[in-house]
């Protein structure tokens, strides 16, 4: 059986467009400094180092060995992770596997990226399949564009449901200093902004964004040395779908009924290992990797907090607002910072805030449990449930 | 180290990696390709084990990992979903706007193939509906030998 494993440090910069005055050892510098002082440890105190990014946004391959100098990493275990939009949310996941192992008691887990020092679109576009997707198109917008007709021809969902979401995301990140979108939109401004592929339009995607994250993940064994409360991982899963564009919006699972089979799957798994039945109503807050808009309504079905098709409905009720049932994205999320390879740790790092009441102005009251998700390329989906209580053991 | 900076500019060096690659197709790759070029047809893969149809095609089943049979697939299936291209830009439109990418599901597959949809009426396309391959006339063994699809035009 593994150990049990809590988050005791929380470190990030401020995510902005454009961070020219660091380079990106010193970016992913600023993160760590902030989660060691926040745990109250020295470098020399970290056992290992987990990091991650997308090599292919800053144009430099090997880029882990380049960021030794940022993380404290100099002559410790090193490990450098790249899994695209979920490349974040994984590395939490690798820090969490350290620290369970039972090998490593305090593990540093980074995830950063400068997004402003490539052309983004371009850069993603060398994770497409050569022979079956470059041909046609490549990228994440109108990828995602796919998934909104999809969904919307699915459900009878409209343009104006996603809205709500986008809106929802950007007013949230006026409460959190760190998030680089601070705009005031209306449903109407997102209605009236151009497409970018139809039915997906400016107001309903991501930025583009520089940033870093770093946590600090401690043994159940020495929690009690952090001057923080733990914020404990309960329970973590992910799943993944198969490799082209193509492949996830037609597949035997979707046939069978499933929704999104790789955030379905990885959920459930969460769900069954806490015994969380009704997450809606037992889960207190959720920071999940929404890219765009139509996100925040399908995922929500997938999640299990609606039925499939109600997404609309229960944003448009409130339920996910600051003061609803379950906020989503207190932090603003994803639609309103983007640093790709911080975002999904970013998420987990928002639950620990939460969790230990930290969360100042986006402050969720009295969570005692928190969903944080990552997603990516092909949609594949990273799940961990956060609580307060310390788990009876480890769940995996 | 922040006294000098008032009044800096920062530094910013331009630069373009350009690097040539030679991506094999591989025999499954090659095979399926070789049959759009030469006899525009389109071959997918069926698994043994689980009965599902795979195309684009795949060597080994991604559920079961076992190998696959080829199976040959019509031209023509159904869009799954899409979005429409109405701006042009000489690099990035391969053809004449408005035109939209898509995902079809060829009769006979299981799985989505991506393409490009052209030659549909303003407000036609919708997801579900019948589409059919139509072929480019000079052939090189890519999935752009299909020139893109179009709305069922043949009566049956």
């Amino acid at each position: 059986m593994g150990k049990r494993v809590a988050v005791v440090g929380v470190g990030m910069t401020r995510q902005r467009s454009s961070r020219p005055d660091v380079n990106g050892q010193e970016l992913i510098h600023e993160a760590v400094r902030a989660a060691l002082a926040d745990a109250g440890m020295k470098r020399d105190d970290i056992d290992a180092v987990v990091i991650g990014n997308m090599d292919h946004f800053e144009g430099i391959n090997y880029v882990d060995t380049w960021s030794v100098d940022g993380s404290g990493a100099l002559m410790k275990p090193i490990m450098k992770l790249t899994t695209g939009g979920t490349t974040g949310s994984t590395v939490a996941m690798a820090a969490y596997y350290h620290v369970a192992s039972g090998l490593f008691d305090r593990v540093l887990a980074i995830g950063w990226e400068k997004n402003s020092e490539s052309d983004t679109t371009g850069a993603i576009i060398t994770a497409f399949d050569p022979f079956w997707d470059r041909p046609i198109f490549a990228g994440a917008v109108a990828g995602l564009a796919l998934e909104a007709t999809q969904y919307m021809h699915l459900t009878g969902a409209t343009e104006e449901d996603a809205a709500y979401v986008a809106v929802r995301e950007r007013r949230h990140a006026l409460n959190n200093p760190f998030a680089h979108l601070h705009i005031n939109l209306t449903v109407e401004d997102v209605m009236n902004s151009p497409y970018l592929s139809w039915p997906v339009k400016m107001g309903d995607m991501c930025p583009r964004t520089d940033g870093a994250c770093a946590l600090v993940f401690a043994s159940e064994d020495l929690v009690e040395e952090f001057p923080n409360q733990p914020a404990w991982i309960l329970a973590v899963a992910d799943r993944h779908l198969w490799a082209y564009t193509s492949d996830p919006y037609v597949n035997q699972a979707l046939e069978n009924g499933w929704w999104f089979p790789a955030l379905e799957w990885a959920a459930r798994e969460v769900y069954d290992k806490v015994g969380v039945r009704e997450p809606l109503k037992e889960i207190d807050v959720a920071e999940l990797y929404l890219p765009y808009s139509f996100a925040g309504l399908r995922y929500m079905e997938s999640l299990g907090f609606c039925p499939r098709g109600g997404g609309p409905e229960l944003v448009r009720s409130g339920a996910t607002d600051m003061g609803g049932e379950c906020p989503v994205n207190p932090s603003g999320g994803v639609m309103s910072s983007n640093a790709i390879g911080a975002t999904g740790l970013l998420r987990v790092a928002e639950c620990a805030l939460q969790i230990q009441g930290r969360a100042e102005d986006r402050q969720v009251p009295d969570v005692r449990l928190a969903l944080a998700t990552g997603f990516g390329g092909c949609f594949w989906s990273d799940v961990l449930l956060m609580g307060r209580e310390k788990p009876e053991r480890s769940r995996g | 180290m922040e006294d000098w900076r008032t009044g800096q500019e920062i530094l910013v060096m331009e630069g373009r990696i350009k690097v040539p690659y030679r991506w094999a197709a591989g025999e499954t790759g090659t095979r399926y390709l070789q049959a759009l070029r030469d006899e525009m047809r389109f071959l997918g893969t069926r698994c043994p084990q689980c009965g599902v149809v795979y195309h684009p095609p795949r060597r080994h089943c991604p559920d079961c990992g076992t190998e696959c049979e080829w199976r040959e697939l019509a031209s023509r299936g159904v869009l799954v979903t899409y979005t429409v291209v109405r701006r042009h830009h000489s690099q990035l439109t391969p053809l004449d706007i408005p035109f939209a990418y898509g995902i079809i599901r060829l009769e006979g597959a299981d799985t989505g193939f991506l393409h490009l949809l052209h030659e549909f009426a303003e407000g036609e396309l919708r997801a579900g509906m019948e589409v059919e391959a139509v072929f480019a006339t000079e052939r090189e063994g890519s999935v752009r030998d299909v020139r893109y699809f179009r709305p069922l035009r043949e009566a049956v």
